[in-house]
């Protein structure tokens, strides 16, 4: 028998209440990542077979609070569950409550179930009961509250089979609203809302009149009757508080019937470790530790995955070369889409490694105290303690971390981290960073125990957060932005990490780099490979010239070979490039096969590495497929007759890399995210003045 | 003079006296600071901000400007 019957399904919920781990329970991996239509929020949906015939897409909604957004990630969740045409309009709800905050968590609960859509309700965490000494009435509790409610603990797969069972059942759920709330607030007010909008459920007309955002699924008509209602905010303002303290009292007095706490069972470990977490100093030292360990793993572990896959696609490289016999297609793939696969691969270790951290941090309830913790200090330079994270998980990649920075309310905090997190030293940077180290800076022991290569590493990364720290200074400084937004976090339980869920986070990380920055790569490296192996007629004819030129003296066929080739990269397409811009970029001390590799990695930093290797290999015999970091030592600077990457040059290029905005991927990022192209230039230019001011003061003070 | 949960000492607990619902932003009711209802404060944060409090069943942080706005009485 196939499966022919869908039903979609919305999963909703307040953060920390074990619903990614209920969507990962009922899915697995049969996840898929996707983006809404016009914004760039992930949409993470996944399947679930329900019985032989039916089958469930869950979406997993972003965790809020309240169905009144006030962050863009709210905002989400309120269109996904207003719009019918929407495909994502769910055909049941699944609400997740987590047992210990059910009264705050069944706020929620109660503004959906009045959208009148079927409504099944997961108490989570259930295996904690008997610990905290917490006793519920079900039966009692779905009359009260119409509805279907399953104990869950997802965690411990507890409830899954049932709540499968509850979502098939959809169609004979209870739609009933809890209770008639709006008669409460003022009866005649609702009344007319009612009838203007006839074709709505009431809360719903209520919910499109109390938000500012417009929604596009309207009418004309309908449109001018939600601003004719907007008019009196004031009004709408004042019902919406009486409301909210209705649904508590509601709540309160469902929850007094059949849900029992026998508060001399709770333990306080909790406030133990509050109090040493949030310390005045160990706090601090606590974290810094962290943190300190976090960048050795991302250092340390990282290299040994990262050095053997450079071998690796090195070796595959040339193994290619020998057993396909030469041609074009050949050098496609051995020049082409080989390293260019590999230089996207190469990144999967650190990124892997800092979100494991990042989703430990997050899973076990610290980072909400590290937000507590720094918030203070953040906002002297403009931005909210929320901030932090994003400016973590920018030390891998600034794409991810400008998504997170999403959850800031403030307007102007949030911009201000968007614009200053491409300054931290994303993962893209390293390689970089780790040639032109290993190339220029000698590999000394300094005061016996550091090492000259590891201490100039740790200075860029400082580089990075005093640069990032500096400019938010001067923005918070410049940007005129009033917005009045509140700062609320919650503070969660500690809890033990779920090894599932941190698996699953950095899958989805890790996938989302792949295919968002990777395919940006991938796709430049054969461009630039055939930007580099072909050219206008000088380069057609580069065989002919050569061997004409060195008729009469006596060379092997060898040497031809390599002079031929070098002719050919200088008179290719990209020779070219790098020719016409290397007036401009002189002065820093670089020549045009730099130039070629600043040129492509104008899309992403991390070109630089494989753009030299593609070059260089170009360049060489094709025999001898020694490491990029052989191939650019060997280099000289013609007019100087030294190595071409030499302390001056190196440096320059390292504060080059280090302030340019060069990654085509962030830019389109912050675009979607701002919602206007001034951000994004503002990034490029001014990070650019900054990058190239600094390495023409460096080459020149240097050389 | 109004004392608000600014004034608080930590582990000291209060009522959350009648809000003024006019400069009290939504959310903050959403998350359970409601009329009424008891609050304690757990934790000051470093330079005395955000404060760490404990209400209505949620453990919530908040900045000490909105703190000052939620007044309270003593039992």
């Amino acid at each position: 028998m196939s499966i022919n019957n869908t039903v979609k399904v919305a999963l909703i919920g307040n953060p920390n209440t074990g619903k990614t781990s209920l969507f990962n329970q009922l899915t697995g991996l049969k996840q898929k990542v996707g983006n809404y239509p016009g914004i760039t929020v992930d949409k993470k949906q996944g399947f679930c077979k329900l019985n032989e015939t039916t089958k469930a897409v869950i979406t997993d909604l972003p965790g809020t609070y309240s169905i009144n957004p006030t962050s863009m990630d709210e905002t989400l969740v309120l269109d996904s569950l207003l719009n019918e045409k929407n495909d994502t309009f769910p055909d049941a709800i699944v609400v997740v409550v987590d047992i210990e905050n059910i009264k705050r968590n069944l706020l929620l609960f109660t503004q959906i179930k009045d959208l009148r859509i079927p409504t099944i309700l997961v108490i989570n965490m259930v295996d904690q009961m008997d610990r905290k000494g917490i006793k519920i009435n079900v039966p009692l509790l779905e009359t009260q509250l119409k509805t279907k409610i399953v104990l869950a603990s997802a965690r411990k797969r507890i409830g899954i089979e049932q709540i499968k069972a509850a979502i098939l059942d959809y169609k004979n759920l209870n739609t009933a609203p809890i209770s008639n709330i709006t008669d409460r607030i003022d009866k005649d007010y609702f009344t007319n809302l009612k009838n203007a909008f006839k074709e709505f459920p009431l809360y719903k007309s209520w919910l499109l009149i109390t938000q500012i955002q417009e929604f596009d699924f309207l009418s004309n008509q309908q449109k001018a009757l939600v601003l004719k209602f907007r008019e009196d905010i004031s009004c709408i303002k004042r019902y919406q508080h009486k409301e909210t303290i209705l649904r508590y009292q509601i709540i309160n007095d469902i929850l007094k019937e059949s849900f029992i706490v026998d508060t001399s069972k709770a333990s306080d470990l909790r406030g133990i470790l509050d109090r040493i977490l949030t310390h005045k100093i160990f706090g601090y030292v606590i974290f810094a530790l962290i943190l300190l360990f976090i960048f050795q793993g991302i250092f340390e572990w990282a290299s040994y995955p990262m050095d053997l896959i450079d071998t690796a696609f090195a070796s595959l490289s040339s193994w290619v070369k020998t057993v396909m016999p030469p041609g074009t297609f050949t050098n496609l793939i051995a020049e082409g889409i080989i390293p260019g696969i590999g230089g996207v691969i190469i990144f999967i270790p650190q990124i892997a490694i800092l979100f494991t951290f990042i989703s430990i941090l997050e899973e076990t309830g610290y980072m909400s105290r590290v937000v507590f913790l720094m918030d203070k200090i953040m906002r002297k330079f403009g931005m909210s303690g929320k901030s932090v994270i994003p400016l973590i998980s920018g030390t891998a990649c600034a794409i991810p971390a400008i998504m997170a920075s999403r959850n800031i309310n403030s307007w102007k905090e949030r911009l201000i981290t968007i614009l200053v997190v491409p300054f931290t030293t994303c993962s893209a940077r390293l390689p970089v960073y780790a040639i032109l180290i290993a190339l220029v800076i000698p590999n000394k022991a300094v005061f016996g125990i550091l090492n000259l290569q590891g201490l100039t590493m740790m200075a860029l990364y400082l580089l990075g957060f005093t640069a990032a720290i500096a400019s938010s200074i001067l923005l918070h400084k410049v940007l005129k932005i009033n917005t009045k937004s509140l700062f609320v976090i919650e503070m969660p339980n500690y809890k033990i990490p779920s090894l599932k869920n941190i698996f699953y986070e950095v899958i989805e990380k890790t996938k989302a780099f792949i295919f968002g920055a990777g395919k940006i790569i991938l796709a430049l490296s054969i461009v630039l490979w055939f930007l580099a192996s072909n050219g206008p007629d000088t380069f057609k004819n580069a065989e002919q010239t050569i061997t004409s030129n060195i008729k009469n003296k006596d060379i092997s066929t060898k040497e031809l070979q390599k002079k031929i080739a070098s002719y050919k990269l200088e008179n290719s397409y990209i020779g070219h490039m790098g020719k016409t811009i290397e007036p401009i970029i002189k002065p820093m001390g670089y020549d045009w096969k730099i130039g070629i590799a600043l040129i492509s990695s104008f899309a992403a930093r991390e070109v630089f590495v494989g753009a030299l290797a593609t070059i260089y290999n170009v360049d060489s015999d094709g025999e001898n497929a020694s490491t990029i970091k052989q191939r650019m030592s060997a280099e000289i600077n013609t007019e100087t007759g030294e190595k071409r990457f030499n302390i001056p040059t190196g440096i320059s290029l390292l504060l080059f890399y280090a302030f340019a905005m060069q990654c085509i991927g962030t830019l389109a990022i912050v675009k979607r995210e701002t919602n206007s192209w001034k951000w994004p230039l503002l990034q490029l230019v001014g990070m650019g003045i900054l990058a190239y001011i600094s390495a023409f003061l460096a080459f020149n003070i240097l050389s | 003079m109004l004392k608000t949960i600014a004034n608080l000492k930590i582990g000291e607990k209060a009522f959350i006296e009648k809000l003024c619902l006019e400069n009290i932003p939504l959310k903050l009711l959403e998350m359970g600071c409601l009329p009424g209802i008891e609050v304690q404060l757990i934790q000051v944060a470093p330079m005395q901000d955000p404060l760490y409090i404990k209400v209505n069943g949620s453990h919530l942080a908040i900045r000490k400007e909105t703190a000052e706005k939620i007044s309270i009485v003593n039992f």
